[in-house]
């Protein structure tokens, strides 16, 4: 095993399915020869040739809707949207296309062959439009997977799981992470099964859940908490759709309290749905109302980065009220 | 005549037409040395309009070089130059009146800057500081002045083209006689939003100026990878559309086409597409290495066309500047951004209040109740949020 960055393990998940399979594509604005702005696929189109890794003109409505042609005739199509704020141009052929393309066809075709691939989120001073976490848009939609990975390990498991999955996925790389989250990561071929969370740490006193690079975060919190003598579970989620609600119920009904975290912010948040679920779920197991720490209700501000974002200490102080409700 | 028009040529055997059937012509008037074509015709230009077009230029070169400094100084957390890009930019908007608006790509701080920008209100834009017009949400570069016409640049590519159309449109409904001027680059041009809006500009009949810098590259991605047809010009006939392809680096070349598609525009309540041919001789970004997707040899050809040289050449030759008026401005640009740089960054960020602020005309109860309980927060954990602790 090797210790690599999660941009390496990306790499490594997009030449593995590439060799595996020459009907798999991939393509994106930069993706080239330049290997793309963070060089997430660098390397790929000396590998592979300019027929299976190429640039695209500058259109992410394009880039989807091609997907969304060579997928319903067999492909396997891996679109990179350059960042996940640029998303929207594609969102028709995302939500109502790939989504809908087996159910509205009674299964004639479908497009399980699509992963669109996107570096989303904040902390890394980009502002307004390189900061967004619009997951929740897609996890509304059905018929999507949504997948997000935290480290470089899970990076090339749901990687390589996400391109072989039989659905289309929205895959949200946390760019944050991408150079600065290195660890260990099998060289071969392996997945890591969709649909399914993480216990990262168990705990007893109260669960908390997140994905994506706000794991890094609860995971400090927890480690604050634990210093007041507080015992923390702590799950990734890694999927958002399906999520798996028994692994949290499970948990929640162990600790009696959960507190969900998520950068996006909190109105209309994934977190609502993951409360309301257990809040049915786990009704009669809660000791206190589950804690949502998220963004703030306003666009991803430029100099109140620090101040917008669902952090550790903001967590800590949420882990503390949840314990004193 | 729904379809077709009257002048339609028909035949009786199969008869395709490529991109080279249609041969556009590129308008230049200057020169390399700075003397203009024999024949060519002189936009309108005085003295005082070509100092004001130089001093917009050199402002523009030193900000440039400077700031570009001041980021790798790690001072400013990005930056974007137009370097090489000069006669495209400050050609075009010389050619406006001061109230017809503005909507720009990113690229296009010359515009801004000829329109009245002071060094200061750049600077507290990069900043981020608390008289920056923004309020501090946006990265670097992302000016905009409600007063100076300029609509604040948005990130994502193309979404202010249809929106020039919608512009264009209102000021021909309030009976203004002002245009809509819309940069974008060649990358952009690709986006849906391109289509949209110059086909709903040419049906609706909106006067707008349709700009498009093609300068060679979208990131990494050259123009062959952008588009096979012939440039973005054609485009513009293919939609109905008044259309010119200009020397993005001949001055002269780029304010007389844009007087002139301003007068159309407004004449006939029409769009009309220039396409510059220039090149973007700096870095994508201050985030972006060139030297991964082209050459030195290539970028040194380029030097040699660099257009505010050439304009410079021909000032000289018309006896309104000399070699010593010319590093006096250099000079004195040098000093106000340095000093500039100083002031700016000594201000403190936008008050944290700020951070709910025009998220609606006024922030809703919910806000308001996020805001109290962040300002609790940040009450007990000063050191964690230096921006805004000592000011909750
Ligand atoms: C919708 C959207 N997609 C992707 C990007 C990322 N991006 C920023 S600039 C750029 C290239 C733009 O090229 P071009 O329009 O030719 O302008 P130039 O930078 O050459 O002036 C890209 C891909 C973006 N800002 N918006």
């Amino acid at each position: 095993m090797a210790k690599i960055n999660m941009l390496q393990a990306i790499n490594d998940a997009l030449t593995i399915a590439m060799e595996a399979d020459d009907k798999t594509v991939l393509f994106g604005e930069d993706v080239g020869h330049f290997g793309g702005v963070f060089r997430a696929t660098s390397g790929l189109q000396e590998k592979f040739g300019r027929d299976r890794c190429f640039n695209t003109p500058l259109t992410e409505q394009g880039i989807a809707g091609f997907a969304n042609g060579l997928a319903s005739n067999g492909m396997t199509a891996i679109a990179e949207i350059q960042f996940a704020d640029y998303i929207f141009p594609a969102i028709d052929q995302i939500v109502n296309e790939s989504a809908k393309f087996r159910y509205r066809s009674g299964n004639e075709f479908n497009v399980g062959g699509i992963i669109y691939r996107t570096p989303y989120g904040g902390g890394i001073a980009g502002g307004h439009y390189h900061s967004q976490s619009p997951e929740a848009y897609f996890t509304q939609t059905a018929g999507l997977k949504v997948v997000v990975p935290r480290n470089a390990y899970q990076a090339k498991g749901l990687l390589l799981a996400s391109i072989r999955d039989k659905n289309p996925v929205v895959f949200f790389e946390p760019k944050r992470l991408y150079r600065a989250s290195v660890g260990e990561v099998p060289e071969g071929d392996y997945e890591i099964e969709l649909g399914k969370a993480e216990v990262v740490k168990e705990g007893t006193d109260i669960t908390l859940l997140a994905w994506g690079a706000q794991m890094e975060i609860i995971e400090n919190a927890a480690q604050m908490a634990a210093k007041k003598g507080i015992s923390c579970e702590i799950i990734d989620l890694r999927t958002l759709a399906p999520w798996d609600v028994d692994t949290v119920a499970t948990s929640v009904k162990k600790t009696g309290r959960l507190l969900i975290n998520h950068e996006a912010p909190l109105t209309g948040g994934f977190a609502g749905e993951i409360a309301a679920t257990i809040q049915e779920e786990c009704f009669l197991y809660l000791e206190s109302p589950i804690s949502r720490v998220c963004g703030l209700d306003t666009p991803y501000p430029l100099v109140h980065e620090k101040e917008y974002m669902p952090d550790a200490l903001k967590t800590f102080e949420a882990i503390k009220a949840s314990m004193k409700y | 005549m729904s379809n077709a028009t009257s002048t339609t040529e028909t035949v009786h055997r199969v008869s395709f037409l490529d991109k080279d059937s249609l041969s556009i012509p590129i308008l230049k008037i200057l020169q390399a040395d700075g003397t203009t074509f024999e024949k060519a015709v002189l936009p309108v230009i005085d003295q005082p309009l070509a100092e004001k077009i130089y001093d917009t230029c050199v402002f523009t070169r030193v900000l440039d070089e400077r700031m570009l400094g001041a980021q790798r100084q790690g001072r400013i957390s990005f930056y974007m130059t137009c370097t090489g890009e000069e006669a495209s930019i400050v050609g075009s908007v010389a050619a406006l009146d001061n109230e017809d608006v503005i909507l720009a790509q990113y690229r296009e701080h010359a515009a801004i800057r000829y329109r009245g920008f002071s060094t200061e209100q750049f600077m507290n834009q990069m900043f981020s500081n608390e008289k920056d017009l923004g309020k501090g949400r946006q990265m670097p570069i992302h000016y905009g002045s409600q007063a100076l016409h300029y609509q604040t640049i948005s990130s994502p590519l193309a979404t202010q083209i249809p929106q020039a159309t919608g512009v264009g449109y209102s000021l021909k409904m309030q009976g203004k006689r002002n245009v809509a001027i819309c940069y974008f680059g060649e990358g952009a041009a690709s986006e849906g939003d391109f289509h949209a809006g110059l086909n709903m500009a040419a049906v609706l009949k909106s006067p707008t100026i349709f700009f498009c810098r093609n300068n060679g590259y979208a990131i990494s991605t050259p123009t062959s990878e952008q588009f096979a047809g012939n440039g973005i010009a054609s485009r513009g006939i293919g939609y109905g559309m008044h259309t010119i392809r200009v020397d993005g680096n001949d001055m002269l070349a780029v304010l007389a086409a844009t007087q002139q598609a301003r007068a159309y525009a407004l004449e006939h309540n029409a769009p009309v597409l220039i396409e510059a041919m220039t090149y973007r001789l700096g870095a994508h970004s201050s985030s972006d290495d060139p030297s991964g997707y082209r050459s030195k040899e290539e970028e040194a050809k380029w030097q040699q066309h660099d257009p505010v040289k050439r304009f410079k050449l021909w000032m000289m030759n018309k006896g309104w500047l000399s070699e010593s008026d010319d590093q006096g401005l250099y000079e004195k640009y040098r000093q106000e951004v340095l000093a500039a740089v100083k002031v700016a960054e000594k201000l403190p960020v936008t008050h944290v209040d700020e951070i709910i602020n025009d998220v609606y005309d006024t922030p809703t109860p919910r806000l308001k109740q996020q805001l109290a309980t962040l300002k609790q927060h940040i009450k007990k954990y000063p050191d964690s949020y230096p921006h805004s602790a000592g000011r909750v």
